[in-house]
């Protein structure tokens, strides 16, 4: 899914008539800002799975046979390989972790944080 | 056999142990309402939760077979490894907060209610049901081939054994029951996992962890993998460290088993028994984390078990081969067939038979033996269809490749206990997987089928009691695949993964995200998913099994990468005729709107 480039979060408006096709502006559910923390949600989804699949894709398949040509630094691995083999399910823990950190700022931000 | 008395002995003490464990937990956690029965009450703690999933993920196969395919496949084998990692972080980012927040019992709950369609309910259940029964057979026969290796047990018997230990806590305890059998589970495959990889890794490269050791500098100055590749290349096998082609294929299925990791239900439903929103998310993270222990190590594991391999037997006279060798030649797991007659162990590409060897045993327990004292095979019959039986090529060496975990302690010398142990850890890998399988079969039933669609008036008790009925005809019916199993288990693993992308991933995430999606655009996209998905696998595993080859793939991509396609697919047939559809209702519009959202 795609995102625009605004950082527009507060104004729901913009969100959710670029998000989802639905023209409704508000919607009637709990207290907080949904459409505005949906936006901010859906910015962080795109980044995170663009590095999620540049890694697993990029470096840990397309590239990884020209990433052999070095090594990890400080170790014996050929780089395309340890990317393939160990770096993306690093990589992997890591982005969950940022999205788990993040989206508790992002539901309190728009207050819509369980109790 | 392998068993002294010493290892069976230790094994029947670690194995009791740990199947009293799972039963005294089983008896401690009954379920006693529906709520408890589908999603043990909701209550589980993100890190229980977390536990509990890597168990229900990590199946025999993960345990016993993962390590020796990347040892046979190299740089091929990341496909699994990236494929069954790579899916949890969709699952965390796309689709577990949001059936949280949903908050109901399965997946097809999500589907029907969603699509507000009573057939979109069906089609879910359906698929459900034939993903889970796949899957639930080959780990009814994992049990069954753990018992017969090591306790030497008739394989029927250890599946009857496995089959009464799932049903008690299954059927008593329901997901709460099996939530902390397999938090008990992880504990003990990840221990029997580990200790025998940190002594490998200890013995080749000094390091503790396995992780490290892999990229560690010999005396030689050079690392464990470069030396791997140099003796790849001096047998004539494709380097170690590199694809070398083939990339689009790779790529395809390296996404479809992300897609269908994300996609299968047994993987789901574990985050609908979380307490709120961000548990869900955090419990994915836990989740990955715990699977990346075993992960992260099973390629350690694969290159100290081949490079040993080719270092101790390659080039060997048959005669000076390690203690070992005859060990698990004799539970015929390896065999020689000394094509030159030079007595000498030559390890070479390419089969030594076609297909798996036949032992020349006149009966059990007294083999054939050669010149050199070896176990013969038979390599003169004709295949079924007429072939030769002995295959093309220089190598003698025949290699199961569950031996890399299975023989790993008695390569490093390791005490008796720890053979045991990996007993133990393939039991609790193999019981984790069929009871989140089994859970999904019997949701299915009792509350999609049942309350859902049939007998909307039954009661809870009446529910409750109809989720136990079903639970135990589902355990009996694994137990039967396993024992009788069909000859297409092997075949239809690719099956699972390309349904669960081609058809659930792609559905359940236009509903969260796209509040326009409606009950036409699902149903065509998951009919259209299905069908070519399912075409292509039957055709190429069953019709036409001889075309199985890359000159005759679509695209160049292979059965197994097939479900990326099919998932595509899917989303250029649901997006139109959703558009060209009714939309949904305003209820069903704000019931996504309010999905999206914790609070």
């Amino acid at each position: 899914m795609s995102t625009q480039k605004t950082n527009s979060h507060e104004t729901s408006e913009v969100a959710s008539t670029q998000i989802s096709p639905s023209k409704q502006a508000e919607s009637p559910s709990p207290t907080g800002d949904v459409s505005g923390h949906f936006h901010a949600n859906l910015k962080l989804i795109a980044l995170l799975l663009a590095v999620w699949a540049f890694v697993a894709f990029g470096l840990g398949i397309l590239m990884a046979d020209w990433l052999n040509q070095w090594r990890l630094p400080g170790t014996t691995f050929p780089l395309g390989f340890w990317f393939a083999q160990q770096g993306s399910i690093y990589v992997f823990v890591v982005l969950i972790l940022i999205y788990v950190r993040s989206m508790r700022r992002i539901d309190r931000r728009f207050g819509v944080d369980e109790a | 056999m392998l068993a002294t008395l010493g290892i069976q002995g230790w094994t029947f003490l670690l194995v009791g142990l740990s199947f009293s464990l799972y039963i005294g937990i089983a008896i401690w956690t009954r379920a006693r309402s529906t709520g408890d029965f589908y999603v043990a009450g909701q209550g589980v703690h993100p890190v229980a939760n977390g536990l509990a999933t890597a168990a229900d993920w990590m199946s025999a196969a993960s345990f016993i077979s993962m390590a020796g395919i990347i040892a046979f496949k190299g740089m091929g084998g990341s496909v699994y490894l990236m494929g069954w990692t790579g899916g949890y972080v969709l699952l965390a980012l796309l689709l577990a907060p949001y059936l949280r927040k949903f908050g109901k019992f399965t997946v097809p709950d999500f589907v029907g209610d969603r699509f507000s369609s009573q057939v979109a309910r069906v089609v879910a259940v359906l698929c459900a049901l034939f993903v889970s029964f796949t899957y639930v057979a080959g780990q009814m026969r994992g049990v069954g081939i753990v018992f017969s290796r090591f306790l030497e047990v008739d394989i029927t018997l250890g599946v009857i054994i496995g089959m009464g230990l799932v049903f008690f806590y299954a059927v008593l305890g329901g997901m709460k029951g099996i939530t902390y059998t397999q938090v008990a589970q992880y504990c003990v495959l990840i221990f029997a996992f580990m200790v025998p990889a940190i002594f490998l890794s200890i013995m080749a490269t000094g390091h503790l962890l396995p992780q490290t050791g892999l990229g560690a500098q010999l005396e030689s100055g050079s690392g464990l993998l470069q030396k791997l590749d140099t003796l790849h290349a001096d047998l004539g096998f494709d380097q170690y460290t590199n694809y070398g082609g083939g990339l689009f294929n790779i790529v395809c299925i390296t996404a479809a088993l992300m897609l269908g990791t994300a996609g299968l239900p047994h993987v789901i439903i574990r985050f609908y028994t979380v307490k709120r929103v961000r548990d869900a998310r955090s419990s994915a993270g836990w989740a990955l984390l715990f699977i990346a222990i075993l992960y992260t190590t099973a390629p350690a594991i694969a290159v100290f078990a081949r490079t040993n391999l080719i270092d101790s037997v390659h080039a060997k006279p048959y005669n000076d081969a390690p203690a070992w060798f005859g060990t698990w030649e004799d539970s015929g797991l390896l065999a020689w067939h000394d094509r030159d007659g030079d007595g000498v162990i030559t390890y070479a590409p390419g089969k030594v038979v076609q297909g798996r060897p036949v032992f020349l045993d006149p009966e059990a327990g007294t083999p054939v033996r050669g010149a050199h004292g070896q176990r013969l095979i038979d390599v003169t019959t004709a295949m079924p269809d007429g072939s030769a039986r002995l295959a093309p090529g220089r190598n003698e060496l025949y290699v199961d490749r569950d031996i890399m975990v299975l023989a790993n302690p008695e390569i490093a010398g390791l005490p008796d206990w720890v053979v045991a142990l990996v007993a133990a850890g393939g039991l609790a890998a193999a019981l984790s997987t069929a009871a989140g399988l089994l859970m999904v079969i019997s949701s299915a039933v009792s509350h999609d089928l049942i309350k859902r669609t049939l007998v909307p008036t039954i009661s809870e008790q009446g529910e409750l009691l109809t989720a136990r009925i079903a639970a135990g005809v589902a355990v009996i019916c694994a137990g039967l695949l396993g024992i009788f199993p069909p000859d297409y288990v092997a075949a239809v693993v690719a099956f699972a993964f390309g349904l669960a992308a081609s058809s659930f991933f792609p559905v359940i995430l236009l509903g969260i995200f796209w509040a326009r999606f409606n009950a036409a655009g699902a149903i065509s996209g998951m009919l259209t998913g299905l069908t070519f998905t399912t075409g292509y696998i039957v055709w190429f595993k069953f019709i036409d099994p001889g075309a199985n080859s890359a000159d005759n793939w679509l695209l160049g991509v292979s059965p197994e990468g097939i479900g990326a396609l099919g998932m595509v697919l899917n989303l250029l047939v649901a997006v139109p005729v959703a558009l060209m559809t009714r939309p949904p209702s305003d209820e069903i519009r704000d019931m996504v709107r309010s999905i999206r959202v914790p609070g």
